[in-house]
């Protein structure tokens, strides 16, 4: 399992589209980091870039401190997921999964062995001879993870390969690609749009936007210290609500103040940091959601997360307490992370 | 409901409106010569093959149909193979002046053949040419070879690239991909344009009207262009020379109805 | 790289030729006359072209039967699409008979309509008395106006469906929602036709008005197996006065310039059209 690294990366597509720039990030041998942001943000071309589909601009790029930025794609040893399977439609599931050791002019009674290992393991073994049309979607998946895992290559690629499927199957292949990862000991680099799916899957996680890094760190440090708005407002979900500064502090002039849905309680008294009257209200099933107005001009919306047993209806008024130790500060004007004041 | 059957109507009387003179060549053809002109049976009392018989014997359209045969499949296989290569690389591959080149290649096939005859035929007589096979398979290169291009260029732009993405990532060269995934994939895309190909050097005039010398080399279509009668014009055996030269070309269309249609949209209309 | 040889036959076989017949066109190249030599004459054979009354008659035929042939073929060639569009089953008996004629040599075209226009007993003229629209029809092949119409009606025969299936292609590519939008909003058919058909196709149609008017500026079969340009001159078409002046005359130089001005204004034609249709709609970016 490899380390990878990519060292002041940047890429322009012709026509002055800037897809990355001085793009840095360094994933460690046995991680699985997940790249995450809205699209366009350059989180597929950094994939791309390491598979060596597309030239960088500018940088380099390493894999196992050797540098491979000028090497194609057929000798960096590396295995890529992509989004749409992109199975070859002609060859049998068999066929599909032997390919890549084939190339490698690997002996047919070791193929056939290993091809046999990883259908089992993924549940194949029924659809060996059948053409990917005649599969479904969740096996088609399973056919593409199977022919990465098949070449035990130095590293995985995975381009959003979750997005395809239906958000149960989501869920369950979720899971199992956590487990997977787990099993293999595999260096991953994952792409999704989903902040979710990073959440649950990344040992690290790369927020992008723009072609840019906004913040790499563990799930909870994202959650629990964002280092800007972009990063605060993209993770965790319902979204957190963003504030002028003087709603909580007469200093927080230049400031932004942000909450999260989950930190902000009612006051059952009917005093508290604010109130407003309910103006749509979302059962989520184990929460209730509630969009408030608040009477404060300043500020708009709110955004709180009760218990779902409260008895609440829409234009009911309400007051709420803000949780003073979960309070996030950003600079008014470059958006990121301050101290407290 | 009126408005169906109206429109039923109309395309049963357009679809007729099509296939009629082709029927009408036919019934003639199997007339007796002096049946021709005059009265319209639509429905022929009994069929006559003198026509067919002259034509063949008289007027060597056999040799004219091995002629054409030879011509066509030659041009056909030079162009699709190399034109395949060239194909790919202007699809896939990047680099300076490929817009530039496919313009190219596109306004070639719209060069007037007679702006070239000239010195095509000057350059064939130098070359001792005139009258032979190869001098024929060369000039046809000139609108054949643009035609493949351009027409695999647009088939191989259906194949997704992800295909051959996951291919390099899987270890295969480029060669490799290209007859590993590229070419089984296509294929349909291949025989569309090889009977594009074909049909377009069987149907073609100028060329083989020019460079031909005599009925050993002609053509078909030159042959029944050159039909003369001694008195009046033939038309009997015209018209079954006609039909002969169609045969070939019909049956392929009923064959590849569905393959013609995709390669004309898919070079036609892009994408 | 793999696209060299390719294009180094193209290159050597199409553009030398081009190249060479416009050299040629500046000289005295008779053939009949090889005593006179190959003497440069400079733009003499341009100059002798445009005080030709032939020349400026072989261009108007030209461009006027363009004009015709082409705007038929689209009407009707739409208009058969359309039919064929809204059927929902027999699509396919229905597209190969519409691909016949396409296929079929344009000299066959050329020799069966010619047949059925022949005078004074050929079908067509059997038909028309027969049923007395016309009491006595015309000697088409004889008139040099009515010899426009078998030879109009034999292209317009042979390429109307060729440019229906074009256009078919177009029609079913737009997305049916479309219209079924444009009803819920009360749109009729016509105004469906005009706002959402019509915009949608013109790409479509485009192709097809270039591609058959650089090819009905190229018309030589048809009208040679028809009229070989008669009744005289009245229907000859540019393509085939060079080709006259070439292959019968032998006059090579005069020829070469003759078709070296078929070959600009179809040239200038296909350029202004690329460049209407778009470099995006030709060449399809790499993503």
């Amino acid at each position: 399992m490899a380390s990878i690294s990519l060292q002041g990366v940047a890429k322009h597509f012709s026509g002055g589209v800037a897809a990355l720039l001085d793009f840095s990030l360094d994933i460690a041998h046995g991680e699985l980091l997940v790249l995450v942001g809205p699209s366009g943000s350059g989180k597929s071309t950094v994939l791309r870039l390491i598979a060596g589909l597309d030239l960088p601009t500018s940088g380099r790029i390493l894999i196992d401190d050797q540098d491979v930025t000028g090497v194609p794609p057929q000798q960096r040893d590396l295995a890529m997921v992509f989004q749409s399977y992109a199975l070859y439609p002609h060859k049998t599931v068999r066929e599909n999964l032997a390919f890549g050791l084939q190339v490698r002019k690997v002996e047919s009674a070791r193929i056939d062995e290993r091809v046999r290992e990883v259908a089992k393991a993924l549940g194949l073994d029924s659809l060996l001879d059948r053409r990917p049309a005649a599969l479904s979607g969740g096996q088609r998946q399973r056919v593409a993870l199977g022919r990465a895992i098949v070449r035990s290559p130095k590293a995985f690629l995975l381009d959003e390969p979750l997005s395809n499927l239906d958000p149960t199957l989501r869920i369950e292949t979720r899971a199992e690609l956590a487990l997977l990862h787990r099993r293999l000991g595999a260096t991953m680099v994952y792409v999704t749009h989903d902040q979710e799916e990073a959440m649950t899957l990344g040992s690290r996680i790369a927020v992008m936007r723009d072609g840019t890094l906004e913040q790499v760190a563990s799930p909870m440090d994202l959650y629990d210290q964002p280092a800007n708005t972009f990063v605060a407002g993209f993770i965790g979900s319902p979204a957190m609500n963003m504030w002028p500064g003087t709603m909580i502090h007469p200093d927080g002039g230049c400031r932004l103040v942000g909450v999260r849905p989950h930190d902000i309680e009612l006051a059952s008294t009917g005093v508290g940091d604010g109130a407003g009257r309910i103006e749509i209200l979302e059962p989520l099933g184990p929460a209730t959601l509630l969009h408030v107005s608040i009477d404060d001009a300043t500020v708009t919306r709110a955004r709180i997360v009760v218990p779902p047993n409260t008895r609440l209806a829409i234009g009911d008024r309400i007051a709420f307490t803000i949780r003073r130790d979960r309070l996030h500060w950003f600079d008014k004007n470059t958006g990121k992370r301050l101290e407290a004041p | 409901m009126t408005w169906r059957v109206l429109r039923r109507c109309a395309i049963a009387s357009m679809v007729a409106a099509i296939l009629f003179p082709l029927y009408w060549a036919a019934v003639a053809s199997f007339t007796p010569e002096s049946q021709l002109f005059g009265q319209v049976d639509l429905v022929p009392a009994r069929l006559v093959f003198d026509h067919y018989r002259a034509v063949f014997t008289e007027r060597a359209l056999g040799t004219a149909v091995w002629n054409s045969l030879v011509v066509a499949g030659a041009t056909t296989l030079l162009c699709v193979p190399i034109g395949a290569m060239c194909a790919y690389a202007l699809a896939r591959l990047q680099f300076r002046g490929r817009t530039l080149v496919l313009a190219s290649v596109l306004a070639i096939s719209m060069f007037p053949q007679i702006s070239i005859v000239s010195p095509l035929y000057l350059l064939l007589r130098e070359l001792r040419l005139i009258d032979t096979y190869a001098g024929l398979v060369l000039p046809y290169l000139t609108f054949a070879m643009p035609l493949t291009i351009w027409l695999l260029v647009a088939f191989f732009r259906q194949i997704p690239r992800e295909l051959e993405e996951a291919a390099f990532m899987d270890g295969a060269s480029r060669v490799h991909t290209l007859a590993a995934v590229v070419l089984p994939l296509s294929w349909p895309g291949l025989a569309t344009t090889a009977i594009l190909t074909f049909l377009y050097c069987w149907n073609e005039f100028l060329f083989a009207l020019c460079f031909t010398l005599g009925p050993e080399r002609y053509t078909v279509p030159v042959a029944i262009a050159l039909f003369r009668g001694q008195y009046q014009v033939p038309w009997g055996q015209i018209l079954a020379g006609a039909l002969v030269a169609t045969l070939p070309v019909a049956v392929l269309v009923f064959i590849a109805q569905r393959r013609i249609v995709a390669g004309l949209t898919a070079g036609a209309i892009k994408g | 790289m793999m696209a060299l040889p390719a294009l180094g036959l193209i290159g050597v076989i199409a553009l030398g030729p081009v190249l060479w017949a416009m050299w040629e066109s500046l000289y005295l190249h008779d053939l009949r006359m090889p005593w006179l030599g190959h003497r440069f004459i400079g733009l003499q054979n341009y100059v002798e072209a445009f005080s030709d009354p032939r020349f400026w008659g072989a261009i108007g035929h030209t461009v006027v039967f363009a004009t015709v042939s082409v705007t038929l073929e689209l009407v009707f060639g739409l208009a058969l699409a359309i039919a064929v569009d809204s059927m929902r089953r027999g699509q396919g008996i229905v597209r190969t008979a519409m691909l016949l004629p396409w296929a079929v040599p344009t000299v066959v075209v050329g020799l069966v309509w010619r047949f059925i226009f022949e005078s004074p007993a050929g079908l067509m003229n059997t038909v028309l008395a027969g049923s007395r629209v016309i009491a006595s029809p015309p000697i088409w092949f004889a008139d040099p106006l009515a010899a426009w119409t078998p030879i109009i009606l034999a292209d317009a025969w042979k390429t109307t469906p060729f440019v229906a299936i074009l256009l078919l292609a177009g029609l079913q590519s737009i997305d049916r929602s479309l219209y079924e939008a444009a009803r819920i909003d009360g749109a009729g058919a016509w105004r469906q036709f005009t706002d959402i058909t019509l915009p949608l196709l013109m790409p479509a149609l485009l192709v097809a008005l270039v591609f058959r008017a650089v090819d009905a500026l190229r018309v030589f079969d048809v009208i040679y197996v028809m009229t070989g340009g008669g009744p005289g001159t009245a229907t000859e078409p540019i393509a085939m006065y060079a080709f006259s002046a070439l292959l019968e005359n032998l006059r090579f130089g005069y020829g070469s310039a003759l078709s070296v001005m078929v070959f600009v204004i179809t040239f200038l034609l296909a350029l202004v059209a690329i460049r209407r249709l778009g470099r995006r709609a030709l060449v399809e970016p790499v993503s």
